[in-house]
């Protein structure tokens, strides 16, 4: 059974319908991208999933359907939203931004080891412990976005676009850890990306969106290597 | 010298409540942009209950704690089932709101209680001391019980996870929802805490003011201008605001008398001093628009 399956998703922003038939679903364990121009609806569609906009269709988490569900419930069930712009606590220090987001946790010597895990993945972090978190670097702002949404202990990973502004090598460093958090924390992601060359490489699995609509889908490899495609619909 | 003493020790136990009012005031500014002018009209009604309970035989110091709950439950109730419902309401329509609750809340104490004058008495024992001559029991205990109550509030916003949680919520309601934080709990909440805070200070300026319908009026302008010239956006600056404000007013009266007594020329005096210390915070906010302690939030959209 996939883990997240989505199917004929339509999105509003008012009266504005920003998402027309998006329909993909993605297995437990995986990277799938979700690829597009600007404007496509990819964050959107991230948004829709956690119930940031309003939306018809439906969308299913682990078997549930989760399209009627508060974001709060659907963050809680397991789904890290990273989200575009990174949402980081400004006023906070990173160590109450990353204590923020384990609130919801019980399990409080768990989330103890998740912090400490979190800092591992970016020492720099660790480094950074007190400061405020608005005067982090975009580089450290969205390890921190990322951290945050481990702090959750999500089974699901939504990453929007976190290459967005940043200089190629630490963008190099944050996808070589995402792959680490996969591999090794078992979190299945959905990584919206404009830099397809990269998400291509992460990634098992790939959709295109066109305004609002997916138009295309398939292995990773596949549309990596087939020119038609990515001349078509990803313009490199 | 020794009048002088004695006006600035008077200003600081004034300014304990309107540091009060100030910090209610913020709680719900940062979280929702909003000037709740109801606040001092909450307070008013909870010095009565405070009052009411007095009457049918509690101490002070038991009823204060019941209001202070009571309270709570109050400001959570408004926030759900009056404020909820207008989310996305245009802010002309929530000041409309407030105004409304303000009248309300003023018209249930008068009509339960009266408009006549009660005497509220003060709790705290009413002693001789070194320095008693420049500050009475009560002004005392108000300083203490004020510090004590914004200590404890510092300490749950600092240093629990529901406190960060709320200050969360106050600070980044879309990223809060995303880490799981219930976003209307969290302001819920915060309306709760600021009515207790109100209450507690209504409770202990009532036996300075007695106890009125009207009591809260000036009182609510003064931690008002507190909470501007500390910087709306800075709860710790709205506290130190507020005793600002409460030692400049006296302050200008003190001043204002002694030139009197010296050249003869009546320039400014108690009736004034309302109107000179807003003065002065108008031009503390010319000067520095986000308060002496509050910093300029960009919004990001
Ligand atoms: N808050 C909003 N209000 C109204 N319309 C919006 C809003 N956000 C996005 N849209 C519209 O929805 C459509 C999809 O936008 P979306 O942000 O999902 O695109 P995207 O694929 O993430 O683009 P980008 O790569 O630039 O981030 C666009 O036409 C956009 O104008
Ligand atoms: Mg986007």
């Amino acid at each position: 059974m996939a883990l997240l399956e989505v199917q004929g998703l339509k999105a509003f922003y008012g009266q504005t319908q920003a998402l027309h038939d998006v329909s993909f679903s993605l297995e437990e364990g995986g990277i799938t991208t979700l690829l597009g121009a600007n404007g496509a609806g990819k964050t959107t569609t991230l948004r829709a999933i956690c119930a940031m906009v309003r939306t018809q269709g439906s969308i299913r988490f682990d078997g549930k359907p989760i399209e009627r569900w508060s974001t709060e419930d659907i963050v809680r069930l397991g789904v890290g939203h990273v989200p575009e712009g990174r949402g980081t606590f400004v006023n906070l220090s990173v160590d109450e931004n990353l204590r923020a987001a384990a609130y919801t946790r019980r399990d409080h010597q768990a989330a103890a080891r998740d912090l400490d895990m979190v800092l591992t993945y970016f020492p720099i972090l660790r480094q950074r412990i007190k400061q405020q978190a608005g005067t982090l670097s975009g580089g450290e702002q969205q390890m921190l976005a990322i951290s945050r949404a481990l702090m959750l202990r999500p089974r699901l990973m939504l990453l929007d676009e976190p290459s967005f502004g940043l200089a190629p090598l630490i963008v190099q460093e944050i996808f070589r850890i995402m792959r680490r958090i996969n591999e090794e924390a078992k979190v299945s992601m959905l990584l919206v990306e404009q830099n397809a060359a990269l998400a291509l490489d992460l990634a098992d699995h790939a959709y295109v969106l066109e305004t609002g609509s997916v138009v295309m889908s398939g292995a990773a490899s596949v549309v990596k290597s087939d020119e038609a495609i990515r001349k078509s619909y990803l313009g490199y | 010298m020794e009048q002088l003493i004695q006006q600035v020790a008077s200003g600081l136990a004034n300014g304990a409540i309107y540091a009060c009012l100030a910090l209610a005031l913020v709680m719900i500014f940062v979280s929702t942009d909003h000037i709740n002018f109801a606040q001092g009209e909450l307070a008013m009604f909870s010095a009565f209950l405070c009052w009411q309970f007095m009457d049918w035989g509690l101490t002070f110091w038991l009823a204060l704690p019941v209001v202070a709950f009571i309270s709570f439950l109050v400001g959570v109730s408004v926030e759900r089932v009056i404020l909820r419902p207008l989310h996305n309401a245009p802010v002309l329509s929530i000041v409309v709101v407030f105004i409304g609750l303000l009248a309300i809340f003023h018209s249930m104490a008068g009509s339960i209680w009266g408009h006549t004058i009660k005497q509220f008495p003060s709790p705290f024992p009413n002693v001789h001391f070194a320095g008693s001559g420049y500050i009475g029991p009560h002004q005392i205990g108000m300083v203490v019980v004020t510090l004590l109550l914004l200590l404890a509030l510092f300490a749950f916003f600092r240093y629990t996870p529901i406190g960060l949680a709320m200050r969360a919520a106050a600070q980044n309601p879309v990223s809060a929802r995303l880490v799981g934080i219930r976003v209307d709990m969290m302001l819920a909440l915060g309306w709760g805490l600021a009515a207790a805070v109100g209450a507690v200070a209504g409770a202990l300026v009532a036996p300075v003011v007695f106890l009125e319908p009207n009591m809260m009026a000036s009182i609510l302008l003064y931690g008002f201008a507190g909470a501007l010239v500390g910087g709306i956006s800075s709860p710790g600056g709205a506290v130190a605001g507020g005793f600002i404000v409460g030692i400049l007013e006296n302050l200008v009266a003190y001043f204002g008398n002694l030139l009197e007594k010296s050249t003869g020329i009546y320039v400014v005096g108690n009736g004034e001093k309302l109107m000179v210390a807003l003065i002065i915070v108008i031009t503390v906010l010319t000067l520095k628009p986000s308060g002496l302690f509050g910093h300029v939030t960009v919004k990001r959209v």
